[in-house]
């Protein structure tokens, strides 16, 4: 029978992944945009998990929540992004230093 | 068998997710990075949380996917370039992940989170509807915050058509100005000239050719 341990070390399995690709990909904006998809996603997982072996639905209504917010920051971040390859012709982080960070 | 499932789909999830942070191009990132939310739908469903389930194929596979294969489509970009430095930074990022995933799993592990701990306390009959219980719950007590989620996604279509809109100089647009149609009068497009009638000298060299032979 699987536990509760176990859908929380898959979510903690993926946040991580997640993790390690921003900062193994960190010169390409998709694929951070993509990664930090996938570190909600975990988080989601651990939230449905907590709700199913709490018996407590309230858990499965945050989910709801983050996936609605997920979804908008998605569009946003991705309207930026061709913004930005309008007027840069470039995704490079690296290139992306106007404000001198 | 939800044990055997448990373990396959999650060995799927984790090989994607795996395959989203390495792929050499972000159309392989894209296609993995469904896979992966297709495999977490599944686990959902291992977890009765039906509704979620079939919410996250419709609006992430379905929708914001959809979105990011547009948008790798669209841009020209040149991954190559974009992914040096991947193998320079690689030993030391998956040493530092290793690390996080273990001092996490001594976290959530067993000893806190174990069966005796969180046991389930009743699975739920055949009769049970998920979507039912989700949806008295949203529109009861939370239903505060769902129309303050209805108003970030209105935001959010504002404000990606209002980055995105560009609008196209007067030269480059061909729209149809029906007041300035309206108010055309003859002299704006008629030009009436005056020109002097000239003699058929044609006609007259040829008689004088005529002449001279």
């Amino acid at each position: 029978m699987i536990e509760l341990t176990d859908f929380l070390i898959l979510g903690a399995i993926l946040f991580t992944i997640s993790m390690a690709g921003i900062f193994l990909n960190r010169k390409n904006v998709l694929i951070l945009l993509m990664a930090i998809e996938l570190m909600l996603l975990a988080v989601n997982i651990n939230f449905v998990a907590f709700s199913h072996y709490m018996g407590d639905i309230s858990g499965q209504i945050f989910v709801f929540f983050i996936l609605t917010v997920a979804a908008a920051e998605a569009a946003i971040g991705l309207a930026i992004l061709v913004l930005l390859f309008r007027n840069r012709h470039t995704i490079n982080v690296d290139d992306l230093d106007e404000l001198r960070g | 068998m939800t044990t055997t499932l448990f373990y396959l789909f999650s060995a799927i999830l984790i090989f994607a997710a795996l395959r989203v942070v390495t792929a050499k191009s972000a159309v392989h990132a894209a296609i993995f990075l469904i896979l992966a939310f297709f495999t977490t739908s599944a686990l959902w469903l291992l977890l009765e949380a039906e509704f979620l389930a079939i919410t996250l194929v419709l609006v992430y596979v379905g929708a914001v996917m959809v979105l990011f294969l547009f948008v790798v489509m669209m841009l020209d970009v040149n991954h190559a370039a974009l992914r040096e430095g991947f193998t320079r930074y690689f030993p030391a990022g998956a040493l530092v992940a290793a690390t996080i995933v273990f001092e996490m799993s001594l976290v959530v592990g067993g000893r806190y989170f174990s069966s005796d701990k969180f046991t389930l306390t009743s699975s739920h009959g055949a009769d049970y509807s998920n979507t039912k219980a989700l949806g008295e719950e949203l529109y009861t007590v939370h239903l505060f915050e769902f129309e303050v989620a209805a108003a970030i996604l209105l935001i959010a279509i504002v404000a990606a058509i209002g980055l995105t809109f560009r609008r196209r100089s007067e030269s480059e647009s061909r729209k149809q100005s029906i007041p300035d149609q309206h108010s055309v009068v003859r002299r704006d497009r008629v030009r009436l000239l005056d020109v002097a009638s000239e003699e058929r000298k044609f006609s007259l060299e040829k008689q004088s050719e005529e002449t001279k032979s």
